[in-house]
């Protein structure tokens, strides 16, 4: 038996430590399935998230960029952040508030912030916060890595069609053409039978 | 199994009390119970854990001097998805002053708008799908018909928005 057991340690410490648990979700998003076998790079990817409430929310998984992004957006809007918000925001794994509200929503603790209901990052013509979102993102992550990050909009089943098309025209709007559905896998069936 | 070898100290004075010898051989199976557990549940989350994508590419926007593309209605293949979960099809382009081309129903179904765009595509090997999706549809169908794009392997196809002369044929259509 002890060279079973050896093998199960070894396979457990394997798997514990190349495991990354998923970050908390802000918002819940059931997403459709697709026969696609595509699968979601490991790093460097922005989330855009649209719920079936039409709420826009915005997230990026590296957290270098992410501050540089921060910083940007806030000085474009006139908003500042501590050195604690801003490391909470670096944890964060996406978010759905204003930039205004944003340095508020940041100086709660956890579990306040989970109570709050966050009203979607507002993404129309007036006050367009969404985009500049994602240009910056795209900005701070070719002067990290190199290379714009890799878009990913998350919509849930059954969000609208109206609202992610506006999301899809904004990215187009900024010559951003090329993006991925994240879809749940779903076997794919012989075509042509 | 692991053993421990305990020595014996034979020394000092005779003890008056010999410890009794217990056996060093540990009872594993809770612990290798615990392992496999462990191991189960990593295995599982990892494997899981990244969600899989959809390519999408959408159409560079055009400057403004470039002619529009003309596309021939013969190669025309428009399907429209419209509020709770129906769907519509139809050959052809809807124009002003031409005869309407006729609006067919059909569903997500394996044996429905999959088996259409087969057949169609084995008649034109050059058919250009449009996906039009009503304001009143959800993203899972949106998703549903990219996907069923990607299945029947078409060449060409564009998300394009829904006119008010598509909503007034599903109307007139009473289907």
């Amino acid at each position: 038996m002890t060279p079973m057991v050896d093998l199960a340690f070894l396979l457990v410490t394997f798997f514990m430590l190349t495991t990354k648990f998923a970050p908390e979700e802000a918002v819940v998003v059931d997403t459709p399935s697709s026969t696609s076998e595509l699968r979601l790079p490991e790093s460097n990817v922005i989330t855009i998230s649209v719920d079936k409430d039409k709420r826009v929310f915005f997230g990026m998984d590296d957290a270098k960029p992410k501050l540089a992004m921060l910083s940007r957006v806030g000085a474009k809007y006139g908003v500042s952040f501590s050195a604690a918000q801003a490391k909470t925001f670096s944890n964060l794994s996406s978010f759905g508030v204003p930039v205004q509200q944003l340095p508020d929503f940041l100086s709660r603790d956890n579990e306040q912030r989970k109570t709050i209901k966050q009203p979607g990052i507002p993404a129309d013509s007036l006050n367009n916060q969404f985009i500049d979102w994602v240009v910056e993102a795209q900005a701070a992550s070719r002067t990290a890595f190199g290379k714009p990050a890799y878009i990913a909009i998350k919509g849930d089943g059954l969000a609208d069609v109206p609202t992610v098309k506006k999301v899809i025209k904004l990215l187009q709007e900024k010559n951003i053409n090329r993006f991925n559905l994240i879809t749940d896998l779903e076997t794919k069936p012989v075509a042509g039978k | 199994m692991a053993e421990i070898q305990q020595q014996d100290k034979g020394g000092g004075k005779g003890g008056k009390k010999r410890a009794k010898k217990m056996s060093t051989k540990i009872d594993m199976t809770p612990m290798v119970d615990l392992a496999f557990l462990l191991l189960t549940f990593f295995m599982l989350t990892t494997t899981f854990a990244k969600p899989t994508v959809m390519q999408m590419t959408m159409p560079v926007k055009p400057k403004p001097d470039d002619p529009p593309q003309e596309l021939p209605a013969s190669n025309a293949f428009t399907i429209i998805m419209d509020e709770n979960n129906k769907i519509y099809y139809y050959e052809g382009l809807l124009k002003e002053g031409e005869a309407k081309p006729e609006l067919m129903p059909t569903s997500y179904a394996a044996d429905g708008i999959r088996k259409v765009l087969l057949e169609r595509k084995r008649r034109d090997p050059k058919t250009v799908v449009l996906i039009k999706a009503a304001d009143k549809s959800n993203y899972k169908n949106m998703v549903d018909i990219l996907d069923e794009m990607n299945i029947t392997d078409q060449k060409k196809y564009a998300l394009v928005d829904i006119s008010k002369a598509d909503e007034d044929l599903i109307k007139t259509s009473g289907k």
